[in-house]
Order: C-alpha cells, then structure tokens, then sequence
C-alpha cells in the first residue's frame, strides 16, 4: 500500500498528459485519411482502447496464475480490480470499432472478425465480474475465478479462430482491416502511439487505485467476519 | 467410477429424475423456431442447422443443475470428496452420466427436429454426427460450469452466463459441420476443429472440475 | 460560436466521430468516477470500522 500511494499521484498525471497530448493531437492535428475520411481520428480511441482490452485480460491470466501457485493474496485482488477496466476499454473497442466501420459497412454492426471478438471478450468480462460477486468467501471467490480466467483464456482463443473460420474460412484476408501496420504512415502513427502510451498508463493506474480498494474490502470483510465470530 | 456412473444413470431415469426434460425442451424450442420466423421451408431450411444447433447446445444447459446440486444437498458430494475416487475421476463421471441421459437422446431426436425445420436431407446424417461429436464438449463445459456454481442459490443463471460463452466455438464449428453437409460442400475441417475442441475439452475440463470442487467442498 | 471554430472539419463523418469520441470518454469518465466513488467509500467504511475497533 505504501508503495502505491507513492505512485499513484505521478501515474495519475502522467496518463493525464499523455491521453491529452495524443489525442488532441490526434484530433486537431492529423490530416483527413483519402478513404477513411475524418473516421480515421477513431483509430486514436480505438487502438488503445482494444489493446487494453486483449492486455487486461492477459493481466488477470497472469493474475490468477500467481494466485494459483503462490496464493499471493494481492494477485487475485489485483485480478479482481483490473477486470471492471477492461471490460470498459472492451465496451470503448466495440463503440469505436463499429462506429469507425459504419462509413465502409453502411450499418454500425456487422459481424466483422474482429468486432465480433471483442464481443465475445466482453462476455467472459461479464462473466468473470459475477463470479466474484457471487461467492461470499473471498478465497474461494479468488479460487474458482482464477480457474475460470484459464479455462476463459483458452476458450476466448479458440473462439477468436472459430470466429474467423466462421465469418471468413480460414487464410482469407479480412474486408476491413483495423490493423495499424497496414496505411498508417508517420503522421497518424505518433499521435496514435502516445494515446496507446496514454492508455496503458491510465490502466496501470487505474489498476493499482482499484487494487488498495480491493485490499481495504478484503480487510472490511475480515474485520466483519471477526466480529460476526467474536 | 462406474458405480458412480450407473448411479447417475439410474438416478435420472428414475421418475422425477428429469430425463426427458431436456428432449421436451429441444422439441419446443424447435416447433416455436416457425412461429417466429414463419413457415416458409426455404428461410427454415437455411435456418435450420443453426436453430438445432442452438436447441441442442439449450437444452444441456437446462439439465445442467442437476449434475451436482442434488448431491450437494444432501450431503452425498462431500461424501464422494472422501471416497477413494479421485474428484477427477467423479467429474468425469458426472459429465458422461450428463451426455448420456442428455446429449445422447438429443442426436437421437434431431433427425425428426430437421424435418420440422425444412433440413435437406443430405444434412441429416451430418447433423447427427456433428451432434455426436460436439455434445460431450457440452457436457464436460457444462460440468464445469456446474461445479463452479454448486451452492450457489440462483446459480443457474450465473452458470448459464459462464458456460455459454464457452460454448460458442463448439456451436460455430458444428453448425458449420451440417451447413456445409446441407449444401453438399466438403465438412472435414470444421469436423476436424470440432472433435479436436471435444477431445481437448474432455481430457483437460475434468481438472479444472475438480479444482472447482475442491473449492467449493472447503 | 468558438468551438466550432476549433473544431477540425469533420466532414460528412462528423456525427460518427463526435459520437465516437463522446461515448469513449464519457466511458471512461464513468470508469474514474465510479473507481474513485467506490474507492473513497470503501476507504472511509474502512476507517470507521477501525476506530470502531480501537473504541473497543
């Protein structure tokens, strides 16, 4: 707890700072794109965005494996905490992601690839979310959500192929790519950097804010179970 | 093991042990699927390997509450935590007692759902073994999802939120299996991703089951 | 009006942008402040219950 109270405050600014700089610039700065036109400026949103997404969940993975192996009581509640964040930047993936697909789709859902995905990443969100609300005992809540995180994780890959065998069969090039290797010269790339430099703060710091809660209510709950006893 | 198994077995048959249950409920599923779309054969038939699909994959979900919480209830499952049997062994127990009184009778009926829903002919023998192959995905998922929520009051819900999700790549690939079947395309790949799901899911779930268990048997 | 002064030329897209960015950040304003709710009132039960305790 020291340790983070001592971050955060720097964290705290620093992601402040890097989000404004890059999407203002991103916003105010950056030329149209020839065929995107102005929706270009999503990809300042949505990049980020579902990079943490795919990173939170990687970081509840990691999480729950070190609450399986040390039963390090800080990984789970760390889990726990990062879990409402990326189902946020999941949502944000998703708006963006089908609102930056309009102007090539015509509609603001089709069940792209990748889109689709998301969707199904939301779901295991979700679903771990009401795990842990659901089980009163906080260690095994910490138990049976980390096996759930694993057997997710695998199953969240499997669907990612599934999905793209199931939209496109397999080896065939998406229709509308959101891959920002692909056209993305300088001018879009630094702004679109920072933002994503911007974002992975902001979850860091996010993170460890949520983390001292979810430690201070693992210390109610024991305070609360004592007295219930005593 | 197969005492607990013929255990299981028996117990389901038995009246009020709710074999049938979810037969009833993939028939109704399916005879609603026309008043919702409307009787045209053709929508129907292209529809319809989804829509069994779908019944299918509903109607394990449904019985899916009865795998542990009657055990639970009285007491039985802490009995089985102490028997010699290791909890592997009883998920694995309870998921094939599940795809036997429930996964089974669904590949039986299908045929006759396809009928009701306009399925070509030429994809009734592939949803058959697409059922076949995929169902114990369901099963074994299914009882995982079970040994998650067991003890839980309301956990139905919560499991159905946890184990549909899961679900979702055994669905893509087996209803793929019978569209392709229906328009006479080749099926081994998606037949292949779909055993390969099943087997994956039948040798590796049972330990997470069991860990589940453990957990939850504290 | 100075906004739309500053605003860049949106073009044809300018709803779809707006909405994009509008929805984002308005998630994740709801993000921070649900986290810092939750978190103040956690933190200040905490405190509460230990008083209570130390009272004991």
């Amino acid at each position: 707890m020291a340790t983070s109270s001592w971050l955060l405050p720097p964290l705290v600014v620093m992601s402040a700072l890097l989000i404004v700089t890059g999407l203002v610039w991103g916003f105010f700065f950056t030329p149209d794109d020839f065929r995107q036109g102005s929706t270009v400026k999503i990809i300042y949103l949505h990049v980020p965005a579902a990079l943490m997404a795919i990173n939170a969940w990687l970081m509840m993975l990691v999480c729950s494996l070190i609450w399986i192996i040390r039963r390090h009581h800080v990984s789970a509640l760390a889990a726990r905490a990062a879990a409402p964040i990326g189902m946020v930047m999941t949502l944000i993936a998703l708006f963006t992601g089908a609102i930056w697909g309009k102007p090539m789709w015509g509609t603001y859902w089709e069940w792209d690839p990748r889109l689709t995905s998301f969707l199904i990443l939301f779901l295991f969100y979700i679903g771990y979310m009401a795990l842990w609300e659901a089980i009163e005992n906080p260690d095994a809540a910490a138990d049976l959500t980390s096996v759930l995180c694993l057997v997710g994780s695998v199953f969240a890959l499997l669907s990612r192929y599934a999905v793209l065998f199931w939209n496109q069969g397999l080896h065939q090039g998406a229709t509308f790519s959101m891959d920002k290797e692909q056209n993305i010269s300088n001018v879009f790339w630094y702004p679109a950097v920072i933002s994503m430099a911007g974002f992975v703060c902001l979850f860091v710091t996010l993170v460890l804010y949520r983390t001292r809660m979810e430690i201070r209510r693992r210390r109610l709950h024991a305070l609360d179970a004592r007295s219930m006893a005593a | 093991m197969i005492a607990l198994l013929r255990r299981d077995l028996a117990l389901a048959f038995r009246a009020g042990g709710g074999f049938g249950l979810g037969l009833a409920f993939f028939l109704i599923v399916t005879v609603l699927v026309p008043f919702g779309v409307g009787p045209n054969s053709a929508t129907l038939g292209v529809i319809a390997p989804g829509i069994l699909w779908l019944g299918a994959l509903l109607a394990c979900l449904l019985s899916l509450d009865r795998v542990f919480a009657l055990d639970w209830e009285d007491g039985s499952l802490d009995l089985l935590a102490t028997a010699p049997l290791p909890l592997e062994g009883v998920a694995v127990s309870k998921a094939l007692a599940h795809w036997i009184t429930t996964g089974l009778p669904l590949v039986a009926i299908s045929p006759l759902l396809g009928l009701f829903l306009s399925l070509p002919v030429e994809a009734m023998s592939w949803l058959i073994l697409s059922l076949l192959v995929g169902t114990p995905a369901l099963s074994w998922l299914g009882t995982f999802g079970a040994a998650l929520t067991v003890g839980l009051k309301r956990g139905g819900l919560l499991m159905s939120l946890l184990v549909l999700p899961l679900y979702i790549p055994t669905l893509i690939f087996g209803a793929e299996v019978v569209k392709r079947g229906a328009d006479g395309l080749a099926t081994a790949t998606p037949l292949a991703f779909l055993a390969g799901i099943t087997l994956g899911t039948v040798a590796l779930l049972p330990f997470a089951t069991a860990a589940a268990l453990r957990v939850n048997l504290r | 009006m100075i906004i739309a002064r500053i605003l860049p030329d949106l073009g044809k897209y300018a709803t779809e942008v707006g909405l994009a960015y509008g929805v984002s950040l308005g998630l994740l304003a709801l993000l921070i402040g649900q986290s810092l709710w939750k978190g103040r009132k956690i933190k200040q039960r905490l405190q509460q219950e230990e008083k209570a305790r130390k009272g004991e």
